[in-house]
This record gives C-alpha cells, sequence and structure tokens, in this order.
C-alpha cells in the first residue's frame, strides 16, 4: 500500500515515542486473578468470613497448644462439677467458671471449650479432605466429559446422575457400620474419618463435575482454542493449558461453597453415632449427647451449635464473595 | 498488493486517539523501510506467482445423526466441492452470504477440520488427511487469523505468554530469546512491546486483533488464513487491521487467504476474488474483472449491494440494486441444478436440472452459470425464464426438508 507523506511519519513518530514513555509508567498487567483479590478486599462481609475461616484453621492446627494454655484437657473428667443426683454440671449455665470458660460437659464434667477446640478439628480435616476427593475427581472426570464427548460423556454424566439420585446418608450409615474397626494401618477415629473423607468426597464430586463439565463444552468452542490447535497443540496443552486456567475459578467457588455443607455432613454423621469414635471430640457428637440434656442445661446443646453455625456461616460468606469477585457478571 | 485506494483508507482520520494513530504510521514507515530486505529474505521459498496451496474437489459434509446408533439420516454440506489455488504472494478473497461455507473452507485449509472428500496440497505435498502430529510441523507454514478477538485470546494468559506459544508448541527458539522476540512481533503489529504482561482484557477490540495477528505471524508462515479479520471490529479500527495485513504481506511475503462478507474490505485487500454461495465456488477471477463485469448473476446482486457514497448517482446510471428473494436455501438439501436458481432472475429450465461446471470464459475469469452477464449465453437454446411459482415451490422444498429434518432430530432426542 501507498506510505503516508515522509514529514507527517516523523511528526507522529514522535507523538508516538512520548506516548511510550507515558505507557512505561505503568506497564504490568492485572492478571483477573489480581483483579479479582481487589475486589475481594473490597466485601467487608466476605472478608469477615475469610478472617474467621482463617482463624478456624489456625484453631484446628493448634488445638494442642491452645488447651494447654487455658490448662484443659479435652478428655479429662472432673466428676467434682457434676450434680450426682441428675448428672448435669453443677453452677450456672452449664458450670461456667474462671477454669471453664464455656462449661463442662453432663455426666463426666469434660471441659467444653476444650472439646469444641478439637472439634473443629474433625469438622476442618473432614471438610477440607472430602472437598479435595471431590474437586480432583470432579475436575478431571467433569473436563474428559466436556472436552472430548461421546460415549465418555454420557457414560459420566449417567453415573454423576446416578450418584446426585443416591440416599448418601443412609449410605454411609450402613457402610460405617460394615467397616472394620481397623484397616489400612488406621484404627478407631481414623479409619472413620479415612471412611468420611472418601465416602463425603465421592458422594460430591458430580456438584463439580457437572459445573467443569458445562464450562468445558462452552470453552472448548471458544476460538482460543482452535487457535491452540491451529499452532500444532496436542491435547494435553489444550486441557491443562488452555482449558483448565479458565476453569480455576468456577472450581474454586464450588469448593468454597462445598466445603462447609462437608462439614454440616460431618456433623449430621457424628450426631447419628456414625462419625468419629468417642472420646475423640466432634461437634456432631456433642450435639447428639445435649439432646439427652436439653431441658436442663440448655447451655451445653448452644455451644457446639454456635460453632457449627458460626463455622457453615463464615465459609459461606466467603465462598459467596469469592464468587462475586471472580464473576463480575462476565468471564471474560 | 497493489492498492490504488490505499492512501484514502490509510487515512487514521476516523480513528479519534493521536495515540494509536501515530502507532499506526510509525508502523507503516518502519514495513516500508524494511520491506526490501524482508522480500530478498523470503525469496528462497516459493516464487511469487508460484502455486502454493491446490484444492481439488473439497468437501466437507457434517453428518446429522439420530438415535443411539449414531445412525447418519443426512449431512450439511457445508462445503460441497471447491477448486481453486493459490499462487505464492497473491491475496485470494473469498466472499458470500452468511451460511454459504466461507469459514469452513477456512478450516479446511488450515486442518482445523478434516475434509470429507477431496484433497488439499500445500507445496505440492497433500496434507488433505494428516493428523495432528503430521500437521505439526506445516502448522509453522500455515497460520490462521481469527474472527472474534474477544474469543481468541485466552482471557488467562498474559498478552507475552498468547504470542510466544507458537515458539513453545513448536519448539523454536529464535534469535535474541522468546521475549525479545515476542516483543519485535508486539512492535511489527503496532503494538506497545512493554504491553508484554497485560492482559487481553486490557485491550481494545483492534488492539486484541493485532495480538491475533502477532500470533499467526510468529513463526514467519508462508500462508496466513484470516477468517473475517475485521467483521468483529468497528469501521474505523477496520482500516487500521486491513492496511496492517496489507503492510505485512510486503514486509514477510505472506501469502493470504481473506474470507469476509463486507465487499468493501474484499476490494480493498485482494488480488483474486472467489465467490461462494451454498458450498460451492459461483465465481473466481481477478478484482478489477469482478468489479468491473461480474458474470454470474449472484456476484452481481452482491457487487450491487455495496453501499455507495452518492445512491442517486447510481440511480441515474441505471445501476440499480438488485434485491435477492428469499433466504439462502438449507445446505441440507441444496436445491438441484444450479443452486441459485430459485433466487436468480434469469434462471430457466437448465439452471434447475443442470449444475453449471466452473469454466474458464475469460482468461483468469472462472464462472460456473449458464446464463452469465457480460459474456455471450452458455445456454442460448434454453429461453424460457423459470416461473416465480415454480422458484418458490422450489425453495419451499428446499426449507421443508430442512425443517422436516430439525423435527425428526427433536422427535429422536430425549
Amino acid at each position: 500500500m501507498t506510505a503516508p507523506t515522509h514529514d507527517t511519519v516523523k511528526a507522529d513518530e514522535a507523538e508516538a515515542d512520548a506516548a511510550a514513555d507515558v505507557a512505561k509508567k505503568h506497564v504490568e498487567g492485572r492478571s483477573l486473578g489480581r483483579i479479582a483479590w481487589a475486589r475481594l478486599k473490597r466485601d467487608k462481609l466476605a472478608l469477615a468470613g475469610g478472617v474467621t475461616v482463617a482463624v478456624l484453621i489456625l484453631v484446628a492446627v493448634f488445638a494442642p497448644v491452645l488447651t494447654a494454655l487455658i490448662g484443659q484437657d479435652p478428655n479429662e473428667y472432673h466428676q467434682d462439677l457434676i450434680d450426682p443426683l441428675f448428672g448435669t454440671p453443677t453452677g450456672s449455665f452449664g458450670g461456667m467458671s474462671a477454669d471453664h470458660l464455656l462449661g463442662v460437659e453432663p455426666v463426666n464434667g469434660r471441659d467444653v471449650l476444650a472439646r469444641i477446640i478439637y472439634g473443629a478439628r474433625v469438622s476442618l480435616l473432614v471438610g477440607f479432605l472430602s472437598a479435595l476427593v471431590a474437586v480432583v475427581l470432579g475436575t478431571v472426570l467433569g473436563i474428559l466429559a466436556g472436552y472430548f464427548g461421546g460415549w465418555l460423556d454420557a457414560l459420566i454424566s449417567r453415573v454423576m446422575d446416578m450418584l446426585l439420585a443416591f440416599p448418601q446418608l443412609l449410605f454411609i450409615i450402613s457402610l460405617i457400620a460394615v467397616v472394620p474397626n481397623s484397616m489400612l494401618g488406621l484404627e478407631g477415629t481414623g479409619v472413620r474419618l479415612f471412611v468420611m473423607v472418601l465416602v463425603i468426597g465421592f458422594f460430591g464430586w458430580p456438584y463439580i463435575g457437572r459445573i467443569v463439565r458445562g464450562q468445558t463444552l462452552s470453552l472448548r468452542e471458544r476460538e482460543y482454542v482452535e487457535a491452540a490447535r491451529s499452532l500444532g497443540a496436542g491435547k494435553r496443552y489444550i486441557l491443562f493449558k488452555e482449558l483448565l486456567p479458565n476453569l480455576i475459578a468456577p472450581i474454586t467457588v464450588y469448593t468454597t461453597l462445598m466445603i462447609p455443607t462437608n462439614i454440616l455432613t460431618e456433623a449430621a454423621l457424628s450426631f447419628l453415632g456414625a462419625g468419629v469414635k468417642p472420646p475423640t471430640a466432634s461437634w456432631g457428637q456433642m450435639l447428639n449427647t445435649a439432646v439427652r440434656y436439653y431441658d436442663q442445661d440448655p447451655m451445653f446443646m448452644l455451644v457446639p451449635g454456635i460453632a457449627i453455625f458460626v463455622t457453615v456461616l463464615a465459609f459461606n460468606l466467603f465462598g459467596d464473595g469469592v464468587r462475586d469477585a471472580l464473576d463480575p457478571k462476565g468471564t471474560r | 498488493m497493489t492498492n490504488p485506494e490505499g492512501a484514502d483508507a490509510a487515512e487514521p482520520a476516523a480513528d479519534s486517539t493521536a495515540d494509536s494513530a501515530a502507532q499506526e504510521d510509525a508502523v507503516a514507515s518502519e514495513a516500508n523501510a524494511e520491506s526490501a530486505a524482508a522480500v530478498t529474505m523470503t525469496s528462497e521459498d516459493a516464487a511469487p506467482g508460484e502455486i502454493l496451496l491446490r484444492v481439488t474437489d473439497l468437501k466437507k459434509h457434517f453428518p446429522v445423526t439420530k438415535g443411539v446408533l449414531k445412525r447418519q439420516v443426512a449431512a450439511v454440506k457445508a462445503v460441497d466441492g471447491l477448486d481453486f489455488d493459490v499462487r505464492a504472494g497473491e491475496t485470494l478473497g473469498v466472499v458470500g452470504e452468511s451460511g454459504c461455507g466461507k469459514s469452513t473452507m477456512g478450516r479446511l485449509i488450515t486442518r482445523l477440520l478434516e475434509p470429507t472428500h477431496g484433497t488439499i496440497e500445500f507445496e505440492g505435498r497433500d496434507i488433505s488427511h494428516l493428523g495432528t502430529a503430521g500437521m505439526r510441523p506445516l502448522r509453522r507454514d500455515v497460520q490462521m487469523i481469527f474472527q472474534d478477538p474477544y474469543s481468541s485470546l485466552n482471557p488467562r494468559h498474559p498478552v507475552g505468554a498468547i504470542v510466544s506459544a507458537p515458539f513453545k508448541l513448536q519448539g523454536v527458539r529464535p534469535e535474541g530469546g522468546v521475549k525479545k522476540e515476542v516483543q519485535r512481533l508486539l512492535e511489527v503489529v503496532g503494538l506497545n512491546p512493554e504491553h508484554y504482561n497485560r492482559y487481553p482484557h486490557e485491550f481494545s477490540g483492534g488492539q486484541r486483533q493485532r495480538i491475533g495477528i502477532a500470533r499467526a505471524l510468529a513463526l514467519k508462515p508462508k500462508l496466513v488464513v484470516a477468517d473475517e479479520p475485521v467483521s468483529a471490529l468497528d469501521v474505523s479500527i477496520q482500516a487500521q487491521v486491513v492496511n496492517l495485513l496489507d503492510d505485512l504481506q510486503g514486509e514477510l511475503g505472506l501469502t493470504y487467504v481473506i474470507i469476509a462478507h463486507d465487499l468493501s474490505v474484499i476490494r480493498h485487500v485482494s488480488d483474486r476474488i472467489a465467490v461462494m454461495y451454498l458450498g460451492k465456488l459461483v465465481e473466481l477471477t481477478d478484482r478489477q474483472s469482478l468489479y468491473d463485469g461480474a458474470m454470474h448473476p449472484y456476484s452481481k446482486a452482491l457487487l450491487s449491494a455495496v453501499p455507495v457514497p452518492d445512491p442517486r448517482g447510481k440511480a441515474q446510471r441505471g445501476e440499480d440494486r438488485i434485491l435477492l428473494q428469499g433466504d439462502v436455501p438449507s445446505p441440507l438439501n441444496p436445491p438441484s441444478g444450479c443452486r441459485f436458481h430459485t433466487r436468480c432472475w434469469k434462471a430457466t429450465r437448465v439452471c434447475k436440472n443442470e449444475e453449471p461446471p466452473l469454466l474458464q470464459l475469460r482468461t483468469g475469469h472462472q464462472v460456473a452459470c449458464h446464463h452469465p452477464e457480460n459474456h455471450e449465453d452458455q445456454r442460448p437454446e434454453d429461453t424460457e425464464l423459470l416461473s416465480v411459482a415454480e422458484k418458490t415451490a422450489d425453495e419451499l422444498d428446499s426449507e421443508r426438508s430442512a425443517i422436516e429434518q430439525r423435527d425428526r432430530e427433536a422427535v429422536g432426542k430425549p
């Protein structure tokens, strides 16, 4: 084509240089992740949830240190604080005192605060690990179903439908009944935890699998996938380098919303006696005990109830915040 | 490519920001300065005028399947028998209505799709059925520019990663390192090389398309297929991008196949133009003879639809706009004979019964028509025009079977 005349070019080049100088001051690009983080920081409710979650994680990790600090052991009996006639704690509000900040358990008088702290370990462990199992299974199977389609998609989709229709709580309760007391080098509570993580995770993956499959279906038609193919990219490159980075956002959102559900499932299982074995402390189990004393010692029911409530609420608020931050009504 | 109207199109006046206009011109001058060196560099490849790509009887039928056993009940004949050559150094423009198979054709010659029938030869080598691995080395030579700049760049990758992907995927180590080469490419397409770390969402549509162009040019390809490269852009930006493509062709000795539905774009960039209708070529000729004397009635109708600065003047010259009746018939069941006969004002009995072959009626001017315009009639004996009723019936026929097909499918699906 014909070039513009030379003197205009020179003038324009000077302008271009000036423009380049201005541009040099802010050249660092903002990735979508960084934009989401900036957005999340502005969401006060989500931040509160996030801080609560972080505190809970610290509490669970440093449970032995914390209980040592308050000078209580979760499994130490304090029968002297129990009314021998009714089996309930002496003193008001479930036996609250300077030694036992949240009171003691009915019957054997174990310190409630120490048990709540240790209970957080079980709840978060099961919540996180089962979510991890679900995310790994759901992402791999969902992406395969979505990308390859055909019979593989039909198979995986039908399995997902089946699992979603399965009465999982009943299944886990009956499964726990037949699981031996020791397996794979684990014993007692260890076995129960292992089984809970696996089974809750296994029944959870279709939720993530469906999301990932749907997203993959739409993403694989994008032109950048074709562009990668036109450069000679193989299937693995397209799946991991082109598609997976775009799936991180929905997966993160569903993971943060799945953890509280799993925590609730664990609490329900423990409540029903299918969770961890006594004397290991767990919130659901404490609630179970509390049900028998709800009229004499309502405090004991309130404390684990609030613990579960606060944990689930914190995760949900944080999860909602993450979703809003990652999905500002546009996935571009 | 030669370009008589280049000067006015190159005016960046329509573009509002002085910044990008300045960049544009800087690129233009650079391109011209380097073009001499670039030409000598690429001359060891196929010499200009030699056939780079040859397509023979190319077909792509998308099967329509039904039931669990995936029984094929019909086929969408997106591309149904194409023959053409692309010569080194030229620009072949491909035009046609939506759904006529242009994009499918582009994806076939870049081998993003597997042809159903026919051969594609690149530099004399048959590439029509090469697999992913077999195509990989050839991907360096054949590249593609995509239509939608918002969908053709991965939003999670910074620009540097996008433009360096070709090097990574092809295992090429450019001189001076990948980063330096990527920054050079960004500069070539008129972007600030400092924007290496930015993400696609931080750029405008036109800038994104430039990124796509930089990616396509990274490996110094011989053939670039551009699928509607400017249709998603503002008119003012269209001119910039088209001129950029123009400059790069001179600089790098590229061969283009540019697919577009916008005739003014095609006219601006093409050396030769192929007109497609319903999966077939109806006319293939150089730009001048198409715009001066289109022979196929469809080409004529398309050309008459181009907006002109002064419509009254055109009407006075007796070049009234030709309004085609109806829609493009369904490629599921294209009309018999000449596919255009249901909408053609010159259609006769023979058009309905006999498919016109693509014949060279003048030097370098191929047309598939029984009764071409601006040329002697191929079938002068057949003068009785088809009635409107008959044409409508044929069109409905094609349409009806397509609808029935859709209904059958809808019932078949759970």
